[in-house]
């Protein structure tokens, strides 16, 4: 367990990342169905990554997990998610509360433009109405930065837009975003899919530092990115005319080096895919 | 790689036998169809900037005699009275603008929310019921706008412009010159106002603004949508994080637009008010009078030398609206909307 301490008002913030769990997930767009029947345990202190070729349903599954899916008018879904053992499609578990819990960051970087790097790191506590954080908020926005890896190079230049910044950076940026909520879990959805291979680096760096304080779910194209980054590897695939699941899952090195499935085989050997 | 192209000349050969590293010269020529619809697309172009140019050239030669005659006077003589020689435009400048006030007032809030509506909370099939009910608003002619202001709404905005009286009447564009509080109120006072003239054209301001403050909504980028929903947000939240400051362009712009409109709205106008030359701000009250209502209520009637002095009315009112839309198509285009965020 990691504990920051604010030293301004000395408010404790305790990060020990919560434990999710897909049981029987099926999704749906109208009447195509993407998903069938996902189960996953995503554990606390773990990075988990969800590799398959494209359309396999990884990304639709991971919008299930912090209900982003449910935006798509013609969504729909069966089965469970649960965060620390209580299910956050149940009736009266409210939707914002859930989002603030899992965090996501996006392939493409989406800072907010109009607001300045600062504003930005801190907008996630402002939308999500978190009380009393104003007197932290320098603290507030060096942790979040130092943690996603960002704060040496922007401590300078916090009033200038995030726009302003390079897209690894910002990449960053929103991660910092993410981690400012103090989130349980951190859904990333091919987050290094429009970077460079430096700017990859550093966030892949970011991602095995926060993994201790946050549970990480990570989709990718990156054979290489899933080997480095994960302890846990789920292996999607879709069939032909059938909707996505999962065909193999395992420790990423059991994964990699021996496979149970042909077919994991030859996706993690670039046999396909 | 970078080409440099030299329409100019051609490059020599060296002499030297040596090839210099030289910019070469590349064919401009465009296909002939291309050139066709060029020159036909950029004919149109220009033709429009023509009228418009001899709309406005036409107004100011036949507007000198009268600024020879009057002077500044023009601008700051409220009465118009051609038998007497005395005219300006100060008190049906005031008018135009408290009429356009009125109607902005009232229709800014209502395209705001109409635009908000349509494009972040209602479900696809009442979007589109809405959009073409919104551009049906649009293609009712404003007489029509007038006979429905006059006959209906007139009657009854009587009532809440009296109530405005009675209980806000201690501000002054509330104030009505009339006993507020008469056992029997004095109704005429409140009829034929720039109050209800400007309802009238608020409603048809209204589809205009709506539909531009629609469109730049709906293109606020989907990314920074999800990522204020994804932090925990509202959708209230979340529009106004991302899709008001994205759409402000379009907003201001908008009503701005609409504004050009309403100062030139003419028929409603003149069907509801009564002219009066007044200097005032009292929208509430009866009588007030638009450039617009001015030169169509004055137009049959008029000899050469009044004509030229209505036309001179026309040729202020047509700046003003030029530069009014000029300013809110700037804006417009300045804005993020549209733009792509990387």
């Amino acid at each position: 367990m990691s504990v920051l301490l604010s030293p301004a008002t000395g408010r404790v913030t305790d990060f020990s990342g919560g434990v999710l769990s897909a049981q029987g997930v099926s999704a749906w767009f109208g009447s195509n169905k993407v998903l069938e029947r996902v189960s996953l345990d995503m554990p606390a202190k773990t990075v988990t990554a969800l590799i398959g070729p494209s359309g396999c349903g990884k990304s639709t599954f991971l919008r299930v997990l912090n209900r982003m899916h449910e935006l798509v008018p013609s969504a729909r879904l069966n089965g469970e998610v649960l965060l620390d053992g209580e299910d956050i499609y149940a009736t009266g578990h409210r939707i914002t509360a859930t989002r603030k819990r899992i965090g996501m960051v996006f392939q493409k970087p989406n800072p907010f433009p109009a607001m300045s790097i600062a504003d930005n790191v801190v907008s996630g506590l402002k939308l999500a109405g978190v009380k009393n954080w104003r007197s932290d908020r320098d603290w507030i926005i060096e942790t979040s930065l130092t943690r996603a890896g960002l704060w040496k190079e922007v401590k300078d230049r916090l009033k200038e837009p995030g726009s302003a910044l390079s897209g690894g950076q910002q990449q960053r940026l929103c991660i910092a975003r993410s981690l400012a909520v103090e989130p349980e879990v951190l859904l990333m959805d091919e987050p290094c899919s429009a970077l460079d291979p430096t700017s990859t680096r550093r966030v892949e760096e970011t991602i095995s530092e926060i993994r201790e304080q946050v549970t990480v779910v990570i989709v990718t194209h990156n054979m290489q990115q899933a080997a480095r980054v994960s302890q846990q590897c789920a292996f999607f695939l879709a069939e032909q005319g059938t909707p996505g699941g999962i065909v193999e899952v395992g420790d990423t090195e059991q994964i990699f080096q021996s496979p149970v499935d042909q077919r994991t085989a030859d996706y993690v050997n670039g046999r396909f895919g | 790689m970078t080409i440099l192209i030299d329409l100019g000349q051609t490059p020599l050969p060296d002499p030297s036998g040596v090839d210099e590293d030289r910019p070469r010269a590349i064919d401009p020529a465009l296909p002939r169809v291309d050139r066709i619809f060029y020159a036909g697309a950029r004919a149109v172009g220009v033709l429009v900037l023509l009228i418009m140019g001899a709309i406005g050239v036409f107004l100011g030669v036949q507007s000198i005699p009268t600024f020879k005659r009057y002077g500044l006077s023009f601008f700051t003589q409220n009465q118009w009275l051609p038998e007497r020689d005395i005219l300006g435009i100060s008190a049906v400048l005031l008018g135009t603008f408290t009429v356009a006030v009125v109607a902005l007032a009232i229709a800014f809030p209502l395209a705001l929310s109409v635009a908000l509506y349509i494009s972040e909370y209602a479900v696809p099939r009442i979007k589109g019921l809405l959009v073409s009910m919104i551009d049906l608003m649009a293609a009712i002619p404003s007489i029509v706008w007038g006979l429905w202001g006059f006959f209906l709404l007139q009657p009854r905005a009587i009532n809440l412009a009296h109530w405005l009286n009675v209980n806000l009447g201690f501000l002054p564009f509330f104030h009505v010159d009339t006993d507020p509080n008469a056992p029997v109120w004095a109704q005429s006072r409140y009829a034929a106002s720039a109050f209800i003239a400007g309802i009238a054209v608020s409603m048809m301001v209204l589809p205009m603004a709506a539909a531009v403050m629609r469109q730049v909504f709906s293109q606020a980028p989907l990314g920074e949508r999800e990522a204020a929903l994804a932090l925990g947000s509202t959708k209230w939240g979340m529009i106004r994080t991302v899709v008001l400051p994205f759409g402000r362009g379009g907003i201001i712009g908008g009503t701005m637009l609409s504004m050009g409109r309403a100062l030139g709205e003419t028929i409603a106008v003149v069907l509801i008010i009564s002219p009066s030359f007044d200097i005032k701000f009292r929208p509430l009250e009866v009588g007030t009078s638009t450039v617009s209502a001015l030169i169509a209520g004055r137009f049959g009637e008029a000899t050469s030398a009044q004509l030229s002095a209505l036309l001179t009315a026309g040729f202020v009112l047509f700046i003003i609206t030029l530069i009014v839309n000029t300013l809110a198509a700037t804006i417009v285009s300045r804005s993020r909307s549209g733009a792509v965020t990387d």
